[in-house]
């Protein structure tokens, strides 16, 4: 029996699992999919947004401004890139003004250090590439941008690293509790636990509902994406955005910390809880609606376009607590945006909640600080020539759009939760993420994992079963 | 003092010829730089035939073509690096690359010859709307699993793109068992040798749909199908022309890029039209004692053609190396794309410095059939000859002799352009 489950292994789980790792318990996260953050936490914006947006009073604002206050020694302990460039929101006319100054009041309300308005002058010093129609802008010098790979993938890593077990590929179909614990089906088994942490995404309804019998319900809203070639990763130095709307906070422009341009969201509900699919609509509204803000955006040097499904929930706030009909079950639920930005205080309030119904004690011995994969191209020369001379490997460049070495992926591999398809490698180590989109790379790679793993070539998928990326040998059909 | 006299940047056909002609030219401290694990480039893995029609009088394979270059590298005893990334090149030439045995190095050269060839235009770049499965490809990467890792990408095939690259692994895949359910072009006419659409397509049976372009892809994890419509003239998809294709995988060869993030970080000044170095005669970009040959340069259809254009980078590498004097041309003559030519290298001419012969390569922008092509100097004609067909697909060429130069005075501009029949 475990002491705690968590449902989801995406930015909010694993979150939650490494702060609950802090804890003698035995722990285990389950995730459907072949890997960890597989579903919205790979698909963002990857904004830590200074907290202005949500209603004050709401636990989307205290968890954004908390998450947004914890990043830079999280980001150190757990070595992931952040940075915290600054955000605008553009107002275009005049009529507007007043909706500007109520995201300041709001953002003070909030606890939002450092707010202020920003007139044409000081807009136009602070971006050259502001719209020739922008009159003011809110400017939050403290939000940023952050990795939401790396992140993710660095909490899942101190977590498993701390004791917390993952079981990767399995699907929890129904949650029951019975004589005060919980079975937890999945479909590889019934697993039991004393308590479960449902941070399940666009899944989160179904456990909620399963657990208390008033209802939440979510809507998959998708946002689509267009990256630019890092040539461009210089057009603006804050992320952009327009005047939020009822729908969320609109088309952003923002620099990357990998040094691309990303434009995006748009916001537009579905059915489809699997509808991470790009439409064409969807990318002819990005390119006119950044254009109000931006101008001159090089839509030529677009390199891909995705998709993530935001988790809304009818009430628009997060719901983080434990069911009074069957406590123990807890959960974190309707975490679309600012998710990725609250993510390192819900994970804190969980594990507070969850050890302090039950008591659990902190370790003597967690150990706090994780060490991401060793990159050459961030070191100084001669710390890259020690290196490689030690590790060959680090001198064989795989992917040459980002120059990633055969080290790092072997690496990634290795690892704790190491990847073990090619997208696990590519969100691990960048490798396939550049301008030929893994063109060039993809035949390496596969050749690594099928030597790493003992496997054939055809074995080797994209991000698990069904997702082969070979279908057998040369005339094999014939 | 210089490490080298010349380092060649890419071990493929244009880099081999290069290397070649500049040691027949009298240089011999010459360094081959090649990431890849062998010298040959991209034809390593064109295992078809149809290569050295022009070079050698002989129908070759990529590999054999290949070889007839190695061979004579390991002959002359040029020296080479494989497994060797170059990372960065200074415009004082100062090369840095990167391998397992020797890790960071730095070298100098007197002269540089870019040779990095191209790469593919993924469907990233595209923006084809859908999912973003398993089993999506550019048709080199398709090649290279095919060819060189002996395993098939997928079983039911759609192809976007009638570039020679897709015709190609139209047939290749067919020929392994696969099934090409179609091949799309979005244009109105194929961008592929004549002769691929026959022996690659109207052979096997595989339909050709041109001014069609694939409009969605289905599947999560997989291919599942995909969605080609047809377009109008301004390329863009008719709604309710959607047809559903089922499949497992989608091959793209949809553009080839030269390859010049490191011609940018020499200084090298690009070219709009081709994405690949602003060259004189010489084959000599705007940085003095950098070249560029091959499909770095510009994509070519026919790589007799890249061997020819390698062969007089490395001559001009040599000429330099030896002393030439590269300072202050005296007379620059521009060439120009006039009607129905989309670019031409070299982009200008220095006739008081150039060769006896000068050859203008170019493309044409449009299929046009029983048409002049016409050199002008400073808009008067001097050379007209008729074509039957040209098209975007075919490279073409003119070649001027110097004495058509040096017999008009004070020349500023030499134009190439495609007369239709009125």
């Amino acid at each position: 029996m475990y002491d705690v489950i968590i449902i989801g292994a995406g930015v909010t789980g694993c979150a939650a699992a490494r702060e609950l790792s802090r804890y003698e318990l035995n722990g285990c996260v389950i995730e459907k999919n072949y890997d960890v953050c597989e579903g919205t936490s790979k698909a963002n914006s990857g904004i830590i947004h200074a907290g202005y947006d949500a209603k004050p009073g709401s636990m989307m604002a205290e968890m954004n401004v908390e998450g947004n206050s914890m990043m830079d020694s999280l980001a150190e302990e757990l070595d992931f890139p952040f940075r915290r460039n600054g955000s605008l929101v553009v107002c275009r006319r005049e009529e507007d003004r007043p909706k500007i100054q109520e995201l300041l009041e709001r953002g003070r309300k909030n606890g939002v250090p450092d707010l202020r308005i920003v007139e044409l002058e000081e807009l136009r010093k602070l971006e050259p590439n502001i719209s020739d129609e922008a009159l003011c802008a809110l400017y939050a010098p403290t939000a940023g941008i952050v990795c939401p790979m790396t992140m993710t993938i660095a909490f899942a890593e101190n977590a498993a690293e701390n004791g917390m077990n993952f079981m990767l590929g399995t699907e929890v179909l129904d949650i029951h509790k019975e004589d005060g614990f919980f079975t937890v089906v999945t479909d590889k088994g019934g697993l039991n636990a004393r308590a479960v942490v449902s941070a399940a995404g666009i899944w989160g309804d179904f456990f909620h509902n399963r657990m208390n019998s008033r209802k939440i319900h979510i809507t998959p809203r998708r946002g689509e994406y267009i990256l630019l070639d890092k040539t461009c990763g210089g057009h603006v130095a804050h992320t952009i955005f327009p005047l939020p709307t009822a729908l969320g906070k609109g088309v952003l422009a923002a620099p990357t910390v990998h040094g691309n341009l990303l434009i995006g969201p748009t916001a537009e509900d579905t059915d489809d809880r699997e509808g991470t699919n790009v439409r064409g609509e969807g990318l002819d509204k990005l390119k006119s609606r950044a254009g109000e803000n931006v101008k001159d955006l090089p839509f030529d040097q677009m390199i891909t376009s995705f998709a993530g499904l935001r988790a809304h929930e009818d009430g628009y706030d997060f719901l983080i607590g434990e069911s009074d009909e069957n406590p123990g079950f807890f959960e974190a639920a309707g975490i679309e945006s600012p998710g990725l930005s609250a993510s390192p205080a819900i994970g804190r309030k969980i594990a507070e909640m969850v050890s302090g119904r039950y008591g659990f004690r902190l370790k003597q011995n967690f150990h706090s600080v994780r060490k991401g994969i060793v990159k050459p191209l961030e070191m100084s020369e001669e710390e890259r020539q020690a290196l490689i001379l030690s590790d060959p490997l680090y001198g064989n460049i795989i992917c040459r759009c980002n120059t990633v070495s055969e080290g790092e992926i072997r690496d990634a591999i290795r690892r704790p939760l190491g990847a073990a398809a090619l997208d696990g490698v590519k969100r691990r180590t960048w490798a396939g993420m550049g301008r030929c989109q893994a063109g060039f790379c993809t035949p390496r790679i596969m050749d690594i994992l099928a030597e790493k793993y003992g496997l054939a070539l055809t074995d080797i998928s994209k991000c698990g079963p069904g997702s082969q990326l070979a279908e057998g040998k040369l005339k094999d059909s014939l | 003092m210089y490490d080298y006299d010349l380092i060649v940047i890419g071990g493929g056909p244009a880099g081999l010829a290069a290397a070649i002609s500049a040691y027949e030219n009298g240089i011999s401290k010459i360094l081959i730089l090649e990431r890849d694990r062998e010298l040959g480039g991209i034809l390593n893995q064109c295992i078809h035939n149809g290569f050295g029609l022009h070079t050698f009088k002989e129908e070759l394979t990529g590999p054999e073509y290949a070889a007839r270059y190695v061979r004579k590298v390991l002959d002359l005893g040029i020296e080479y690096r494989t497994d060797t990334m170059v990372l960065d090149i200074t415009p004082d030439k100062t090369v840095t690359a990167v391998n397992r045995k020797n890790g960071i190095i730095k070298l100098s050269a007197k002269t540089i010859i870019l040779a990095m060839g191209c790469r593919e235009r993924p469907r990233g770049a595209l923006g084809i709307p859908g999912f973003r499965p398993a089993g999506i490809y550019t048709a080199g990467t398709a090649q290279r699993l095919v060819n060189m890792d002996g395993v098939m990408p997928g079983r039911e095939i759609v192809i976007l793109g009638s570039g020679d690259i897709g015709l190609i692994m139209a047939r290749r895949l067919t020929l392994e068992g696969a099934s090409v359910k179609v091949v799309a072009e979005i244009l109105p006419y194929s961008g592929g040798l004549k002769r691929n659409i026959i022996q690659c397509l109207d052979d096997f049976g595989i339909p050709l749909q041109l001014s069609h372009t694939v409009v969605d892809i289905k599947g999560r994890k997989r291919v599942e199908g995909v969605t080609i419509a047809e377009v109008d003239d301004r390329l863009r998809p008719i709604p309710g022309t959607e047809k559903e294709y089922d499949c497992d995988t989608l091959l793209l060869s949809v553009g080839l890029i030269p390859e010049n993030e490191l011609s940018k970080s020499a200084g090298v000044e690009l070219s709009r039209a081709t994405k690949g170095p602003v060259v004189d005669e010489s084959l000599e970009t705007s940085v003095p004692g950098v070249f560029a040959c091959g499909n770095v340069l510009h994509v070519h259809d026919l790589v007799d053609n890249v061997s020819e254009e390698a062969a007089y980078a490395g001559r001009s590498a040599a000429r330099y190396a030896a002393g030439a004097s590269s300072d202050a041309r005296s007379q620059k003559v521009a060439v120009k794309a006039g009607q129905h030519v989309r670019y031409t290298v070299p982009s200008f001419v220095d006739p008081e410095r150039t060769d006896e012969t000068i050859t203008i390569r170019f493309r044409v922008t449009d299929v046009l059939k029983n048409c002049s092509v016409r050199v002008l100097f400073d808009g008067v004609p001097v050379k007209t000859y008729k074509k039957r067909v040209v098209a975007p697909g075919e490279m073409e060429e003119v070649k001027i002799i110097r004495e058509a130069f040096l017999a008009y005075h004070k020349l500023a501009e030499i134009t190439i352009m495609i007369e239709t029949e009125a």
